[in-house]
């Protein structure tokens, strides 16, 4: 609901009558069958779906739990073994067994965590202080820059992998925590998304608090950010995960801040010579932690974000 | 405390080839409750924007306590406004909302607590303060908007329409809740609103807006007694005054209407074969079955409100196509076909020049 609309909450007495959504007594057996079926159904694509999904998880994580041997002798036991303290500290303190220069892993979760934080507050930052800028200010060129930044979306990293190469390059960039994350910054979809949501925002709002005496900055910390807070919350499990799962750019600038995702890619290419499996899968387990665990606990935010309808 | 001043005040929007404000020029005196009245699109708010600081002025100059106030932003200009659609901030509480502007100025936190809560108990919000705009009603949120304005302790206020999403029984309540709160606080207000009503009861005066001008400015009875042009005449009172086409007669004190009938009217007769439009209040004819200044209507249709009864009729004695709608008394049972006798009161006819639209004194 608009804030400005005059809604006046109806009495509960006053509320229509709702229709009865279950009419389990008034209709004929046939159709009460024909609903269990059809929910019988329903629950069984779901379950088999998420068996589908849910069972290439299950066999990393048992992978993870065994020694090389035990995985690499034909059928692979699909129990969990006993060595999972053993692998997983293996894999964060040292890292790949075989590899000359292994990288412990908890320092490539570093270096993807600090990536993907950068990129996505960063992004965050960039756009909403742009759209803020292009909605709220009337400047020369107002739409031609809107235009500029709009046109980047047609030019994400891989089409301008070159370029961007030579220019982070030539700052002196490479295998920098700056390097992997300023090429990912800029966003269009970000600036768009917040361009969207203050031009919802009604115009009596700015003037009022313009009356009140709020400046440009007062007002974006004032009104435009708490305003905006459910989305930026949705923004942010959507960016940190984009920027968490980056793989091509990473692995293109990196030597030494290897990140988690290049780090799996590192670790498989050993030429001849057999992979760590246990290290790997225990890696791979490792690597899906932080994504799933913003989208936990955002997950809150989210609801509260919907359930909440103030703008 | 101030007065407000507008003079020569003109608005042109970048790119339009015509002004929205055409040169208005108004002065309010300290405590003053001025009402600008007009149809939708006619420049009322756009004026009392130009007041707030929410558009530029693009000619002429608002004062405020005589301070030329033009290029002063909104918050320096020592006002509050009520907005239409309030504009509370929907992320703070009723306290955060009503004070947040004395935040901005630095007030002390007491000082700022007193000033909401008093503001609060004056309109009935105490109970409320610590809920969210959406957790209130229409009047509640209101009240609030009012709250904002009030506690800033400003030398104006300016309201934008500020009942016009109420429903018709609250806007009745808040109409009088409102005049009641100007007199006690005694602060120079201008409201803006298209409805007469509402204007006739709160307004120490009018200023009736028409395409960007201030046709009249003027006491509510002023402006309905003697109306300064066809668009007041027309835009003020209910149901619209009757317009007939007409020329003096000869030797005046009457008007020769387009079907011949002579209707008295307080003219000289030096203006003689002079085209004029009579205006008639529907209220100012009377049933006068015997009198022979009175004139035949045939009924038309009848609109029974209880205690008036609006009856619109053809006379063709005042035209070919002359339609006159009559407020008679409740007690009158006309029905359609049927023949009525009018008449008017001479003193009541208001004439108007048809090329100008200006009243002719």
């Amino acid at each position: 609901m608009a804030a400005g609309t005059a809604y006046t909450p109806p009495a509960h007495g006053d509320r229509p009558a709702r229709p009865a959504k279950r009419r389990t007594r008034a209709t004929p057996a046939g159709m009460v069958e024909n609903r269990r079926r059809s929910a019988l159904m329903a629950h069984g694509v779901l379950i088999l779906g998420l068996l589908i999904v849910a069972f290439p998880l299950y066999v990393t994580f048992v992978a993870s739990t065994h020694e090389l041997r035990e995985i690499t002798n034909a059928p692979m036991s699909l129990i969990p073994g006993d060595r999972m303290i053993d692998v997983y500290s293996r894999a964060l303190l040292r890292g790949s067994a075989n590899l000359t220069s292994a990288t412990p892993v908890w320092f490539m979760m570093w270096n993807s965590l600090v990536m993907a934080m950068l990129i996505a507050v960063g992004k965050i930052v960039i756009s909403i202080l742009s759209a803020f800028a292009i909605v709220y200010f009337r400047f020369p060129g107002r739409m031609v820059f809107f235009w500029m930044i709009f046109i980047t979306l047609m030019l994400p990293v891989e089409v301008r992998i070159l370029p961007t190469y030579e220019v982070v390059a030539n700052l002196g960039m490479l295998d920098s925590y700056a390097g992997l994350a300023v090429p990912l910054i800029a966003s269009a979809t970000a600036t768009f998304l917040f361009r969207q949501l203050f031009m919802t925002l009604p115009d009596e709002l700015t003037e009022a608090a313009r009356m009140d005496g709020a400046g440009p900055m007062r007002f974006f910390v004032d009104f435009v950010l708490p305003l905006s807070r459910t989305n930026i919350a949705a923004l942010f499990v959507i960016l940190f995960i984009y920027g968490w799962n980056q793989y091509l750019w990473p692995l293109l600038i990196t030597d030494n801040l290897e990140t988690v995702v290049v780090g799996i890619y590192r670790m498989l290419n050993v030429g001849d010579d057999n992979a760590d499996w246990p290290v790997i899968m225990a890696t791979v387990v490792l690597a899906m932690v932080p994504p799933v665990l913003v989208v936990l606990v955002m997950q809150r935010q989210f609801v509260k974000g919907l359930v909440e309808t103030e703008k | 405390m101030a007065e407000v001043t507008i003079r020569e005040a003109r608005k042109r929007y970048p790119g339009a080839t015509d002004d929205t404000i055409k040169g208005i020029d108004c002065d309010v005196a300290d405590g003053e409750f001025l009402v600008i009245l007009g149809p939708s699109g006619c420049g009322k708010s756009t004026l009392l924007r130009m007041v707030a600081g929410l558009e530029r002025i693009s000619e002429g100059e608002v004062l405020i306590g005589g301070r030329v106030v033009n290029e002063l932003e909104p918050k320096d200009r020592d006002i509050a406004m009520v907005f239409q659609n309030y504009a509370l901030y929907p992320h703070m509480s009723v306290f955060d909302n009503m004070a947040y502007g004395l935040k901005i100025r630095g007030l002390p936190r007491t000082e700022i607590r007193e000033r909401v809560e008093a503001a609060a108990a004056l309109l009935e919000l105490s109970p409320y303060l610590a809920r969210r705009p959406r957790q209130l009603s229409g009047g509640q949120r209101q009240r609030v908007a009012m709250g904002r304005a009030i506690v800033r302790e400003p030398s104006v206020f300016l309201f934008d329409e500020p009942l016009s999403n109420l429903d018709a029984k609250l806007r009745t309540q808040m109409r009088v809740e409102i005049k009641r709160l100007q007199q006690r606080l005694g602060i120079t207000s201008l409201y803006v609103t298209h409805d007469q009503v509402e204007a006739m009861t709160l307004g120490d005066r009018l200023m009736v807006m028409n395409a960007g001008v201030a046709d009249q400015i003027g006491t509510p009875l002023e402006v309905y007694h003697r109306p300064a042009t066809l668009f007041v005449a027309g835009f003020i009172g209910s149901p619209a005054m009757n317009f007939v086409a007409g020329r003096v007669a000869s030797g005046g004190g009457a008007v020769e209407l387009a079907g011949g009938h002579r209707l008295p009217a307080a003219i000289g007769g030096s203006a003689a074969g002079r085209p004029v439009t009579a205006g008639i209040r529907p209220e100012t004819l009377v049933l006068a079955d015997n009198e022979p200044g009175a004139v035949e209507a045939i009924v038309d249709l009848v609109e029974a409100l209880g205690a008036d009864t609006l009856v619109h009729c053809r006379v063709a004695a005042a035209g070919p196509d002359a339609t006159l709608v009559a407020r008679l008394p409740g007690s009158v049972h006309a029905r359609q076909g049927e023949t009525l006798r009018l008449a008017v009161p001479d003193t009541q006819v208001h004439l108007f020049d048809p090329e100008t639209t200006r009243a002719i004194v």
